[in-house]
């Protein structure tokens, strides 16, 4: 039980301890590292908890289900929640070096800390108006993050992003106050429960509407993405490896959460919406990705397009989709994480991330360079690595629902992807642009030992990882498929819950 | 009365949207401001409005009985705005150090990060 918790304490406790140490940046890393290998920690003991004993259910204040807050953990929320600390352990590890001194201190570690317990809240909890909260926690966290600095491009980026995304709260917040005038209530399971009665959708379709319009914006779908290409590229690239990997997820989770649990009743109108948005999402992001010529801004349009494969899970809505989908999710936030950090590693050594100012990395650098390809081809969708069996198991729900067109496109966007990869791996690694004449362009920071291993260890992490993910897909798959069986027949859930049979 | 704050729900939110597509900084942040006070008074009225009927059990009765005034939509409100003033807090020194760096609150011109 007190398990469950933790990777919400931990977090907070990690905040706070760093504010007492606002003095000593030794003690804020310390701090930071433990902390975030206790949130590894004790999410992967969840995951396992869940796995042998089922879902885990907990009532703040011992105020039962649907009067209080419940947190939750079934397998997709544990699974979500170990997502979240292989990340934060990663980044916090790359950070140490990945993140100059300046921003580290002004608080880089606190917000990081904030930034992991809102998102952990937002995985864990049961209440509509308590993931608005867990929200609002997690995108304070990152507007200051992504403002840390105050370089003049992040004060732009940072425009665009406050504002769509408080627009995006506030669209949050009428959906809410439109399902509880509705039914009186804000709990997923007692919501699922009451709306199963409801004979009259007009007013549902209104909220789900409203809720579609909230977490579509927060997760870059069609047509709300323009925020995040505008502004994801402005931070440092290990602020965007975290923002990639989870902030975007946490929209995905709450569109399936929300989609399979509560506005399940009228699917004529929800599931065509979903099939025509993920198409759109995956063609326009993969689109834009191919016409960029920078790496952080070309891996930031990458981020939309795949955002597309994870709501094409939920456009098909059978349980083999789900699986795919969160299958999906997982490999996507490491692959791309480490896309991220491999960028910051680039741009911290040859103080450049435009392909035209970059070339000869695989002479200079052959093991970022095999880093580097093996988490692109993962993330074009190459056997053996995760992106593959993400993007099969997807295409394979896609055609055996009979949903042919919205697989066609998938398989598609995945040329393109492995198009814009090759054109990176083309231009920054295999060009020997730099290499007539002189020698290599010296960091503009040189690197110490201790240094560089602090950049290429986490990364070696996360490649490894979705090396791993590939291989032993089977594994994985028994998870996703768990977690989807879950989420396409909820009864369990509500009836956990509410503690009726 | 529930009409009334139905219109002005309404009219905050149309106010709000007019002031989001005006170009300067300033006025994006009212707008923003003058959706959010909408969407308060949409939960506010969202489960009807009762006068003069605190949610208390009556003498001499066991439950409470209809009708009596919801207490959540106020709670829930009332941490929406606690939010937001915090959230706007950190948006107006936002514009101003926008402001300062650029020399101007023009939103048109803000295009050097666009894609």
């Amino acid at each position: 039980m007190t398990l469950m918790i933790l990777p919400i304490l931990l977090p907070l406790a990690g905040a706070a301890l760093s504010t007492l140490f606002r003095r000593s940046l030794a003690m804020q890393k310390i701090i930071a590292v433990l902390v975030s290998a206790a949130i590894l920690l004790s999410s992967a003991l969840l995951l396992r908890l869940v796995l042998a004993e089922g879902m885990q259910v907990m009532y703040i204040g011992a105020w039962e289900a649907p009067f209080g807050i419940s947190f939750i953990a079934d397998t997709f929320s544990a699974l979500m929640l170990l997502l979240t600390g292989v990340l934060g352990f990663t980044v916090t590890i790359y950070s140490l070096s990945g993140i100059d001194k300046m921003r580290q201190c002004y608080g880089y570690f606190r917000l990081l800390h904030i930034l992991l317990m809102g998102v952990s809240g937002a995985f864990l909890t049961g209440d509509l108006f308590n993931l608005y909260v867990w929200f609002e926690v997690m995108l304070i966290a990152s507007f200051v993050l992504m403002v840390l600095g105050n370089e003049r491009a992040q004060l732009e980026g940072a425009v665009k992003y406050v504002v769509m995304n408080l627009l995006a709260s506030v669209f949050f917040l009428i959906g809410i106050g439109v399902l509880y005038g509705k039914t009186g209530t804000l709990n997923f399971a007692d919501l699922a429960f009451k709306l199963s009665t409801v004979t009259d959708h007009s007013l549902v379709n209104v909220s789900a509407v409203l809720f579609l319009l909230a977490f579509g914006i927060k997760s870059a779908l069609f047509p709300f993405f323009f925020w995040l290409p505008d502004s994801y590229h402005v931070p440092p690239p290990a602020i965007t490896a975290i923002f990639s990997g989870l902030l975007t997820k946490v929209g995905v989770y709450a569109l399936l959460r929300t989609f399979s649990l509560i506005f399940v009743h009228d699917q004529e109108f929800t599931q065509p919406v979903f099939l025509a948005l993920a198409g759109l999402t995956m063609l326009t992001g993969v689109l834009g990705a191919v016409a960029q010529n920078e790496m952080r801004r070309l891996l930031s349009f990458h981020i939309v397009s795949q955002i597309g494969y994870a709501i094409m899970g939920l456009a098909i809505f059978n349980a083999a989709a789900f699986s795919g989908a969160i299958y999906f999710i997982v490999h996507v936030a490491i692959a791309k994480a480490a896309l991220f950090l491999i960028t910051g590693y680039i741009l911290a050594t040859r103080g450049s991330t435009k392909l035209k100012e970059l070339g000869g990395l695989l002479r200079y650098s052959p093991f970022l360079s095999i880093l580097f390809f093996l988490s692109a081809m993962s993330l074009a969708g190459m056997p053996p690595l995760s992106g593959f069996f993400a993007k099969f198991a997807l295409v394979k729900a896609g055609f055996e629902a009979g949903q042919h067109l919205i697989s066609a496109v998938a398989l598609a966007v995945g040329m393109l992807t492995l198009f814009s990869m090759t054109k990176i791996w083309g231009e920054a690694f295999w060009n020997e642009r730099s290499v007539v004449g002189d020698a290599p362009r010296p960091a503009i920071t040189p690197l110490t030992r201790f240094e560089h291993s602090m950049y290429l260890f986490p990364t070696l992490v996360l490649v490894a990882l979705t090396v791993l993910m590939g291989i032993g897909a089977e594994a994985v798959f028994e998870i996703t498929d768990r977690a989807a069986a879950e989420l396409f027949n909820p009864t369990t859930y509500i009836s956990t819950v509410l503690g009726i049979e | 009365m529930q009409l009334l704050l139905a219109l002005l729900s309404g009219a905050f939110f149309a106010a709000g949207i007019f002031l989001l597509l005006r170009r300067s900084l300033v006025r994006l942040v009212l707008g923003l401001i003058f959706i959010g006070h909408s969407a308060n008074i949409l939960i506010f009225t969202a489960d009807g409005l009762q006068r003069g009927a605190p949610p208390v059990v009556r003498d001499g009765q066991e439950i409470l009985t209809q009708p009596y005034a919801d207490p959540l939509p106020q709670a829930l409100i009332l941490t929406a705005i606690v939010i937001s003033f915090g959230v706007f807090a950190f948006f107006l020194v936002l514009i101003k150090r926008v402001y300062r760096v650029s020399g101007h609150d023009d939103l048109d011109r803000l295009r050097e990060t666009d894609a």
